[in-house]
This record gives C-alpha cells, sequence and structure tokens, in this order.
C-alpha cells in the first residue's frame, strides 16, 4: 500500500516536472516563431530584406496599465491600433491588472521593477509619483530626446514640461490631460430655484442655504476610499490660496500652519455640512449619478465625469452643466497619464517607437477622444473632441496650470497617503486644528517642509 | 533497527524534504525577511537596509502631535479586537444553534445543509462587494439597500447609517456591527458543518443513558452533547481566530478603511503605507506585530494538538 502510494507520489512529482518543462518549452517557442518567420521571407523574397531585417529574438512590446475597461480601454486599444499599422511586426503584450486608480497595479508593478524584471513602458501619473517614486530610485530613463528628436518642445506646453522634469531631463511622455477642478450641476435645481451656479465659495453658501432649504442636497459627495475628499479639498485650498499659493503647498514655500490654510480647512468643513450623509459609502460615479437624478445639484469632480454624463446618455449644457469648482476659475488643475521608459527595458527600441507615438499627434487623436481627455499638445483636432473637451482645450491654453494632489501630479505617494489618512479623520471629526497639524505634520514627513 | 525499517524512513525523509525547503524559503525564509525590512530605513522604492532600531515600530505605538500612524494603528488593533470577539461569537452561537436543529433529524436536512454552507464557497472579496451594497445607508429622501427595504416593512426607526456612521462607543465603533455580520454570514456555515460532525459522532447511547437517568432535552445538551463538543468548538475558534486577526479581503472590498478608521484593521493599514505610500518597513513592522497576534493564537493551538498527538 505505502509502496504504491511512493510510485503514485513519484509519478505526480514527475508529471509535475515536466509541466514546469513544458512551461519552458512555451515561452521559447514564442520566442522561436518570430526567428523562424524571419528566415524565410529572406530567402524566399530576396528584395525584402529590410522588412525581415529588425526580427531578433521575440519582437514585442510589453505595456503595463491599469486601463482594463470603458473609454479608458477604448483608446488604449485606438492606440494599440495606430501602433500595429505602423509596426505590423511587433507584438504587443499587454500586461494589464485591473482595478480602480490603479492601487493593485502599482503593488505588481512595484514587485516587477524591484525584481529587476520591468516591463518595456508602463503608465504612470505625471509629476511626483513618477519622479518621487521611480526617478529618484534611479529606475527611469530620460525621454528628453525623444522630446527634442520630435519637435514636441514647441507643442508641449511649458507648465506641463515643468512637471514632467526633474534635474533638467523630462523623464515620461503625457497622453493626456484631466482636469480636477472642475463643478458639474444640474442646470434645471439651478434654474428651479432661481440660481446661478457659484463662482465663489460666498455664492457656493448662499444657494447651498437655499438648495438645502428647497430639500435638494447641494453637493454630492463619493468618498469612498477617501480620495474624491481629498480631490474636493485641493480645489478648496487652489480658490483659497490662489495658483502660487497653492503650488508653494508643495514646495514648502507656502507655509502649512498659515491663516490661509486655516481658512481653507474651515471652508471645507463648512461644504461637509451641505454634502448627502452617505458620502462614505458611495463612489465618485455614483455622486454624478445623484446630480443626473437630481437628487444634488452640484458635485466636484475630474473630467473624467463628462464620460460618465454623456454614457448616460446626457447632453452637456442641457442634462448636465459644468464649471470651474467655486473660486477657481483661471485655474486648471491638471493630472495626466504619462507613459515611461524604464531603464534595462527588454525591448528598448520598441519602447522607443511606442512613446513616439503615444506622444504624437496621431496617437494622442486617437486616445483622448475615447477616453475622454485633451491632448497636452497644443495642435492637436479640435473637430474630434465634444464640447466639453473643448472647452477644457481653451482652459488649458489660457489658464494658469496647477498640480493635483489626489492624483499623485503635485506630491510624492507618501505623502499623498500621509495626507489621505488625515483626510480620513478630518471628513469625520471636522477638527480644523488636528487637520491643519496633520497636515503641516506629513510635509516634515515627506521631506519637504523643515521642522 | 532493521536496514528495510531505516530505508522506509529515509525514503519518507526524502519524500518530505522538498516540502521543508520551499517552506525553508518561502515562509520562515520570507518571515526573517520581513523582521530584517521592519527594523531597517527602507522608504521608497529603493531597498536601504541601514538598521533603524525599533523605530518603525515606535511610530507606530507613540502617538505625536500631528502624526497619524499611531492613531490609525491603535484604532486598527481595538477593531481586530471588536470584530475577532463579535465574529467568533456570532460563528460559534449560530453555527451550533444550526448545527442542533439540522441534528433533529429534519426532512430536507441536506438542502439546509448545502444553503448554509454555501455562503463558504465564496470569495470574501465577493461577499464584501455584495455587503457593501446591502449596508450601504443612501440618503434620508433616498434610501438604499437594507436601509430601503426597513422603509418598506415600516421600520423607520430601525435605519441608521451602517458602515458611515462614524459613532463609537468608548473604543467600539458601531461601524464594524455590519462587517461583522458580512464576515459571520459567510462562516457559520462552517462551523455549523463542524458541530454536525461532531453530534453526529457522539453515540446514541450516551444521550440514552443519560435520559435512563433523568436529564432533561436541556439537560442532556449541557451536561452531555456541550462536553463532548468542546474539542470541535476549540477548532472552530482557532481557525476562525486566525482569519479574522488577519483579515484583509473582506473589509477592504467593503469599506476599506471607513469613516475616521472605524473599519481600519493592520492589514489595510499594512498594504496602503506599503504599496501606495511605498513605506516599506513601516508596512513590515506591521506585518511582524500581525504574525505575532496570530501566533499568541496559533501556537497554544500547536502545543496542545500536539500533546493529543502523542497522547494516542
Amino acid at each position: 500500500m505505502s509502496k504504491k502510494l511512493l510510485w503514485l507520489t513519484t509519478l505526480l512529482v514527475i508529471l509535475a516536472l515536466s509541466l514546469v518543462a513544458c512551461g519552458s518549452t512555451t515561452t521559447t517557442e514564442t520566442e522561436a516563431p518570430a526567428e523562424e518567420a524571419a528566415e524565410p521571407t529572406e530567402e524566399a523574397a530576396a528584395p525584402v530584406e529590410e522588412e525581415a531585417a529588425p526580427a531578433e529574438g521575440a519582437n514585442q512590446l510589453e505595456f503595463f496599465s491599469w486601463w482594463t475597461a470603458g473609454g479608458e480601454a477604448d483608446g488604449l486599444n485606438a492606440m494599440y491600433e495606430v501602433f500595429k499599422q505602423q509596426y505590423p511586426d511587433i507584438e504587443i503584450v499587454n500586461a494589464t491588472v485591473a482595478g480602480g486608480a490603479g492601487s493593485n497595479a502599482k503593488a505588481v508593478l512595484a514587485t516587477r521593477m524591484q525584481a529587476g524584471d520591468p516591463p518595456d513602458s508602463f503608465q504612470v501619473h505625471a509629476g511626483h509619483e513618477l519622479i518621487d517614486t521611480w526617478v529618484v530610485a534611479d529606475k527611469m530613463e530620460p525621454v528628453t530626446f525623444i522630446f527634442e528628436e520630435n519637435g514636441w518642445m514647441d507643442v508641449y506646453p511649458a507648465d506641463v514640461i515643468d512637471i514632467l522634469s526633474y534635474n533638467g531631463e523630462i523623464w515620461s511622455v503625457p497622453v493626456n490631460i484631466h482636469r480636477s477642478n472642475v463643478a458639474w450641476f444640474n442646470p434645471q435645481l439651478f434654474a428651479d430655484n432661481g440660481l446661478e451656479y457659484p463662482k465663489t465659495f460666498d455664492d457656493f453658501f448662499a444657494a447651498a442655504e437655499t438648495l438645502q432649504a428647497a430639500g435638494v442636497t447641494p453637493l454630492a459627495l463619493g468618498d469612498n476610499g477617501i480620495w474624491a475628499s481629498t480631490q474636493l479639498l485641493e480645489t478648496v485650498l487652489l480658490g483659497t490660496l490662489g495658483p502660487d499659493g497653492y503650488r508653494g503647498l508643495w514646495t514648502g514655500e507656502t507655509d502649512w500652519n498659515s491663516a490661509e490654510v486655516t481658512t481653507a480647512l474651515e471652508t471645507f468643513a463648512h461644504m461637509l455640512d451641505y454634502v448627502n450623509e452617505d458620502h462614505a459609502a458611495l463612489s465618485w460615479d455614483q455622486a454624478a449619478q445623484m446630480v443626473a437624478d437630481g437628487d444634488a445639484a452640484m458635485t466636484v469632480m475630474g473630467d473624467w465625469a463628462n464620460g460618465y454624463f454623456t454614457s448616460i446618455g446626457l447632453a452637456p449644457g442641457e442634462g448636465y452643466g459644468y464649471a470651474p469648482s467655486p473660486s477657481t476659475e483661471g485655474t486648471f488643475m491638471m493630472l495626466s497619464d504619462t507613459f515611461s521608459l524604464p531603464q534595462n527595458a527588454p525591448h528598448r527600441e520598441n519602447a522607443i517607437k511606442w512613446l513616439t507615438l503615444a506622444g504624437s499627434k496621431e496617437g494622442q487623436d486617437a486616445f483622448n477622444p475615447l477616453k475622454g481627455s485633451i491632448s497636452p499638445r497644443s495642435d492637436s483636432d479640435r473637430s474630434l473632441y465634444d464640447a466639453y473637451l473643448q472647452s477644457a482645450m481653451d482652459d488649458f491654453a489660457s489658464n494658469e496650470i496647477t498640480p493635483s494632489l489626489a492624483h499623485g501630479a503635485a506630491a510624492s505617494e507618501g505623502w499623498v497617503t500621509a495626507f489621505n489618512d488625515v483626510m480620513t479623520l478630518f471628513v469625520t471629526d471636522r477638527d480644523v486644528a488636528a487637520a491643519q497639524a496633520g497636515m503641516a505634520q506629513a510635509c516634515v514627513d515627506a521631506g519637504v517642509c523643515g521642522q | 533497527m532493521n536496514s528495510n525499517a531505516r530505508h522506509e524512513r529515509w525514503i519518507a525523509f526524502a519524500m518530505i524534504l522538498p516540502s521543508i525547503i520551499l517552506l525553508a524559503i518561502f515562509v520562515y525564509g520570507f518571515i526573517g525577511w520581513t523582521g530584517l525590512v521592519s527594523v531597517s530605513k527602507w522608504d521608497g522604492i529603493q531597498p536601504d537596509y541601514t538598521f533603524v532600531g525599533l523605530d518603525n515600530y515606535r511610530q507606530l505605538f507613540s502617538r505625536v502631535a500631528g502624526g497619524i500612524a499611531a492613531t490609525r494603528f491603535y484604532t486598527g488593533l481595538w477593531n481586530t479586537f471588536f470584530f475577532t470577539i463579535f465574529f467568533l461569537l456570532l460563528c460559534v452561537g449560530f453555527g451550533l444553534l444550526l448545527a442542533i436543529l439540522l441534528d433533529q433529524k429534519v426532512k430536507g436536512e441536506g438542502i439546509f445543509r448545502t444553503i448554509y454552507l454555501f455562503p463558504m464557497a465564496i470569495s470574501f472579496v465577493v461577499t464584501g462587494v455584495v455587503w457593501q451594497w446591502i449596508f450601504a445607508p443612501g440618503t434620508e429622501s433616498r434610501p438604499r439597500g437594507i436601509n430601503a427595504l426597513l422603509g418598506q416593512l415600516g421600520l423607520e426607526h430601525l435605519k441608521w447609517g451602517w458602515y458611515t456612521d462614524p459613532t463609537a462607543i468608548g473604543p467600539f465603533h458601531v461601524a464594524l456591527i455590519p462587517v461583522f455580520i458580512a464576515a459571520a454570514w459567510q462562516m457559520i456555515g462552517y462551523t455549523m458543518a463542524m458541530y454536525l460532525a461532531g453530534l453526529r459522532a457522539i453515540p446514541d447511547d450516551l444521550r440514552e443513558a443519560g435520559r435512563v437517568d433523568g436529564a432533561s432535552g436541556i439537560g442532556v445538551y449541557r451536561h452531555i452533547v456541550m462536553p463532548l463538543l468542546r474539542p470541535i468548538t476549540f477548532s472552530a475558534l482557532i481557525v476562525l481566530g486566525h482569519i479574522s486577526l488577519k483579515i484583509f479581503d473582506l473589509i477592504y472590498t467593503m469599506t476599506g478603511k471607513g469613516p475616521a478608521f472605524a473599519t481600519d484593521v493592520p492589514g489595510i493599514f499594512m498594504f496602503e503605507t506599503t504599496f501606495q505610500g511605498n513605506h516599506y518597513a513601516q508596512g513590515a513592522a506591521i506585518s511582524v506585530i500581525m504574525l505575532l497576534m496570530v501566533a499568541l493564537v496559533i501556537i497554544p493551538y500547536l502545543i496542545y494538538s500536539f500533546r493529543q498527538e502523542v497522547e494516542l
């Protein structure tokens, strides 16, 4: 009996080992066809030598992103299509990890990068998320040369290049621009209550009183996962401190203990009086749905909300309205997704081709209308974009540009995480002094503010 | 010992050698490595093994002005404590009750057993998402989930904010109640199955003997059945206890850290600080503390079961 068992186990072990062996042969097999395909063409059709030449090992491009659904996945696929037309012999390996704003994907990416197994290119938020996490750790290759070779220095705004730069080099190619300081409102509710959309905080509170008296939730918030609150606060900080004061918060020039910050936090705490009680249970799109349904008058959300409103069949200007969030007119709070070039990318040449496409007018105009964002390029084709996106283009071209905190542009990931923890308490206890102390400490811990 | 026995022993050793090696590397090796990281300065993507002593632990345990880490960590520990207590009570209580009911030779026992056991087959992630919808409170004018149901039943006064309610009674956050209800829903079937097996293993003679000696129905349970089920209660507490001490997936998908960390647990703190904040050393310190917590439960159990095996 025990002998039988022994044989069975041995057999299983052998089986397992051979499976492992098969696994490795399949990987070599995927590499093989490219070589085989290359050789016959050389012999059969001698004149087309050039086409056959580039096949060296597996001719792949491994791109890592967390865009797996909706408009962003469609946009990425559109960009893939353009790439396949240009380089039909490069196989795109889509290393996607699904989930939200990419927190799961980032964990996988970090593990791969630390193990020295980078993808050829990956998606990363512009600004400090890119620089403090990856560039400072010496994991990235600068892409300044791609910008220079393609003449992009002239078509990308200086503010954007600034956010992407560190030590005089540019570190990734921006593919889109989103705006976070947008208020989306229900025009019907405002008209019914004889109100104009509020441009300042004072107007906001006056309108909020009227709306609340009329039985409408003035401000919808869906801060499940807290970042929507952080994003709302960043717009209040911007509205209170102005663009320069706001930018200074992230460089140490503006004092976190200043009276202006106190005012901003008090304004934010007051705003929470007009927010739906169940905000902690909702996601941002459920908050947007409240506005669409007429349960709430407005919500402050990044302009991916525009895609949400159109997807539920509303027309811009009629079913929903949009405007800069209170007191932030004239400033464009930006965040941007960018594609990067890790050091030791296994297919560096292909990655450079991919980045060249991603930054080109053609690539961006394929991607952005579907993603629901605008191109950072000043020469993109306006006719491809809807009414909201065209207005965003105008603002982007004329406004002051500030980096978003909640989406990694303004501060390092460690700082954002600490800030989110402060917000988790602040949204509930509304203790301005404690929140201000926590935010000041987070700045110190991030190594930006002095003790 | 004859040569045959020695030979067999050698084969036995050879057979378990691969798993010993794998365990040594992938369990104990990484525990050791995590311990090492927890006393290092590693903050950011790039490893930095500079020794800093217990600084990372100190950050978790000492409250400083403006510092959130300790506040969050203490809240998480308290939440784990209460979650564990209530989760175990619900599972053991209802599991036993269901098992006793099923043991009454009811018709269609198989169907009931399957129904009660079924939630266990679902991943905690799915449970979390579904119960998040069920307990989403909605607003006064537009209630959602269970609040909408209560409203329709005319039980308006039972509506409350569920997991969005930041109220705390001492260190106990009421937002935890929906969470341990969801967790217990999933695991009650498991305790029921264990108890049912235990009940079936009790020979009828014993119960009859009890009855002959004049014990009432309840008396039979109190004096004969319950003492015999004690080892099963013990195993169930250990298995469920270690699940609840390191719970992550259910809470992460259902409520996250909750308002003012009302449903935060060390596992979520560890994940966020490590993989979102890139504070690897702090994350490792939290992991080590979680390991110690689970060890406090598991090691006595191992000693106990080891002793029993020796007695056999």
